[in-house]
């Protein structure tokens, strides 16, 4: 039987004497010690002295090219929303639109920690690990208008398709429910010796969920390589997270799986980017599922409708003015003298680009064929496709 | 010792074919595609070291080790989505719920998962989820669900029931090399029932889904049925012939994709439909056959179609109330007569 010791991280077996004192004289199986909360707050947000600005942690292994690489996603995923919105206000999004304006980082940070065949399920707020997957922006716009050229064929909506061989599953809307999904990606996985990692992604409002708690528990008792980011962003749609769980720290739900908890800035890319690296490690070498969570804070609605009538008066200004990602990595990449202020500007010009393009290829593409319904409930070289019934034809 | 030993034994060299009941006959059907297939697995509560609480996976987990037998939390909602995930993998997992009363408790995971999942972004998710169903074992409302009609509405699943030896293990093989999630219902009242033990072929086969059967066949009076009750419409039908009516029982196996075909066939025969199962009677799947009969059918009808069914309560434990609750051979008799008579 292996256990931690209280200081040190590898697991050791007990020793003759570590187990004379535990069991005494007792007969029956040796006793595990009880299972510490041990919550590692290593990345968690920093206080800074007042009128200093926010910026990222510093020491991370990663190059300026890497930098300005998730400078590059967080600035993708900020523009394409944008331009989301505008397609919205056009009235060419058929459905909702839904933003992660304030909690980009998060996505980007995590998703850039993962090799290429590992897989992620985001969800609706982390178009930014989407992204990073390899997903493009004319594939978004052209889902959330419903397009035929779409990657569902307007079959379903925003990032709800998926890639297998990209390491790419989208989400439906029921939460939770990926949690056992990715947890099944990694069990056949390791069935059929992959080696790779799964990264699923909650948010405070998914986790009070039957399905995290299940899904999060299974891969726990399996030690499969799965890696939760609970994105703690402070609201459930309209719903504060004091009235999703008395915890003040996601992070603590760790303790029900007997894994260990991480909290880490949501909103510096970087502290992201290094946490998610080192639960990875964690995970990779066998020693089981990890919860991040990620304190962020929802600066849009729920969806683009939603008048946010619940959120104290100043709270979003004060999340904008002073713990924007952005603006946060851009200072410390002028700080640490990664870039200068032209090369970014570089790279948001180059993204604009990119996502006028794709928006205007997402925009010549047909709407999907009526007839399109049809097909592919089932396989349907097996079971035909679902025709509309004729009735009473002579 | 000498008992294990022989178990062992006996487990290391599978029966193929020979005598079977409904339960060997689908553990001869697991371990034949597991033994086929490395990418077939199976997954749920108990059965591991176990073999599941009727003893359904006894002996794979020796013989196939616990990484393709994996005793699981009780966690359906995890079980669902954890076989869907696999089955994305290109896995092929084989579900087992305890009682598949306790499906409720994965019901989001199948209906917006698996049910979804090809149609949405192509992804296939080739699983089955299997359990033992039906009433009449004195199991009370939790532990006696015919779960049929909770999944007929959703597009995208599956639905198999056997009444035999020989189509449980063919079914549930078929159901394994299916592309798309496949629900199979076990019968907990057939799994050891002595009259349904049957002499299976050695040779590999499977039964195709999406074919009914013809249990028996008749000119006056077609009975649309499946699992337990096919036993019950024979019963009946034996009773008829004595009194000179000739009684077709169409045994559906499938019930989603439905056989549209054999069920309109078998009436536009006797023009005399009786629809009998074991869930209650209002929404279940009796209402939808009908529907069928009525509107494709209907000129070669010579009667009302008639369904016989449970009644519209929880399934209740005790032994007369169950009987009342059950759709019995008398309640299929006067319905058969009146509908000859009509």
């Amino acid at each position: 039987m292996l256990y931690r010791t209280k200081g040190g991280d590898k697991p050791r077996p007990y020793t003759m004497a570590e187990n004379q004192k535990q069991n005494g004289n007792r007969k029956g199986p040796r006793r595990r010690p009880p299972f510490q909360i041990r919550i590692n707050t290593k990345y968690a947000p920093r206080k800074v002295a007042d009128g200093q600005a926010l910026s990222c942690i510093t020491g991370s292994s990663l190059t300026d090219r890497q930098m300005l690489e998730l400078y590059r996603y967080l600035k993708l995923t900020r523009l394409v929303e944008e331009r989301i919105v505008n397609l919205y206000r056009q009235t060419k999004v058929v459905g909702g639109v839904y933003r992660s304006l304030g909690q980009e980082a998060t996505a980007v940070g995590s998703a850039y920690a993962l090799r290429p065949d590992d897989f992620i399920t985001p969800i609706i707020r982390d178009l930014g690990a989407c992204f990073v997957k390899g997903i493009r922006p004319r594939e978004i716009f052209a889902q959330y208008m419903a397009k035929a050229w779409g990657p569902s064929a307007g079959k379903d909506l925003n990032v709800h398709f998926g890639y297998m061989d990209k390491g790419f599953i989208g989400p439906i809307s029921h939460l939770g429910d990926m949690i056992p999904v990715m947890t099944g990606i990694l069990l056949g996985a390791r069935l059929q010796n992959k080696d790779i990692v799964g990264l699923a992604y909650i948010g405070d409002g998914g986790a009070s969920t039957g399905a995290f708690y299940e899904g999060m528990n299974f891969a726990a008792v399996q030690k499969l390589p799965l890696i939760v980011i609970a994105e703690h962003n402070q609201y459930a749609y309209s719903t504060p997270t004091t009235m999703q769980t008395l915890l003040r720290n996601l992070a603590e739900k760790a303790a029900a799986f007997g894994i260990p908890g991480y909290i880490v800035d949501g909103n510096d890319v970087i502290a992201c980017y290094e946490v998610t690296k080192r639960a990875i490690d964690h995970a990779r070498n066998g020693h089981g599922a990890v919860l991040i969570e990620a304190k962020t804070y929802r600066r849009k609605g729920h969806a683009e409708h939603d008048d946010q009538r619940y959120v104290p008066e100043g709270e979003i200004d004060w999340w904008e003015t002073h713990n924007d990602p952005v603006d946060r990595v851009e200072t410390f990449l002028i700080d640490q003298e990664v870039a200068t202020k032209e090369k970014l500007e570089e790279i948001t010009t180059a993204v604009q680009r990119e996502i006028d393009e794709d928006s205007e290829w997402a925009e010549s593409s047909p709407m999907p064929e009526a007839e399109g319904a049809v097909y592919g409930v089932f396989d349907n070289s097996i079971v035909p496709p679902a025709f509309r019934p004729k009735i009473l034809e002579n | 010792m000498a008992t294990a030993a022989k178990k062992l034994s006996k487990l290391e060299h599978p029966p193929r074919g020979g005598q079977a009941t409904m339960v060997e006959a689908i553990r001869q059907g697991l371990w034949e595609e597991m033994e086929r297939d490395p990418t077939v697995f199976l997954i749920g509560e108990d059965v591991g070291a176990y073999g599941g609480a009727f003893k359904v996976t006894e002996g794979l987990i020796d013989h196939f080790g616990k990484e393709r037998v994996i005793d699981t939390p009780i966690s359906e909602a995890a079980i669902v989505g954890a076989a869907c995930g696999a089955a994305l993998m290109g896995m092929k997992p084989v579900a087992e719920f305890q009682f598949i009363d306790f499906i409720s408790c994965g019901f989001d995971m199948l209906t917006n998962y698996a049910a979804k999942s090809r149609y949405r972004w192509g992804g296939s998710i080739p699983a089955v989820f299997r359990g033992p169903c039906g009433s009449g074992v004195r199991s009370g409302p939790f532990h006696s669900l015919n779960a049929e009609s909770f999944f007929l509405n959703t597009a995208g699943l599956k639905i198999v029931e056997p009444s035999t030896a020989y189509d449980a293990k063919g079914l549930i093989k078929a159901a394994i090399r299916d592309p798309d999630p496949v629900l199979y219902f076990e019968h907990k009242k057939l799994y050891r029932l002595p009259r349904l033990r049957e002499e299976l072929p050695e040779d590999d086969y499977v039964v195709e889904i999406g074919k009914a059967r013809t249990a028996r066949e008749g000119r006056d009076v077609s009975i649309l049925t499946f699992g337990a009750q096919v036993l019950t419409a024979l019963d009946a039908a034996e009773e008829l012939e004595k009194e000179g009516l000739d009684v077709e029982v169409i045994d559906l196996r499938t019930l989603a994709p439905m056989d549209k075909e054999a069920i309109l066939a078998s009436v536009k025969k006797t023009s005399r439909a009786l629809i009998l199962h074991e869930a209650s009677l209002t929404g279940g799947i009796g209402g939808e056959i009908s529907a069928i009969i009525s509107q494709e059918a209907f000129e070669w009808l010579d009667a009302p179609v008639v369904r016989v069914a449970s009644i519209d309560t929880p399934v209740p434990y005790s032994p007369p109330l169950e009987d009342y609750y059950l759709p019995q051979v008398k309640d299929v008799l006067d319905a058969a007569r009146k509908l000859a008579a009509y």
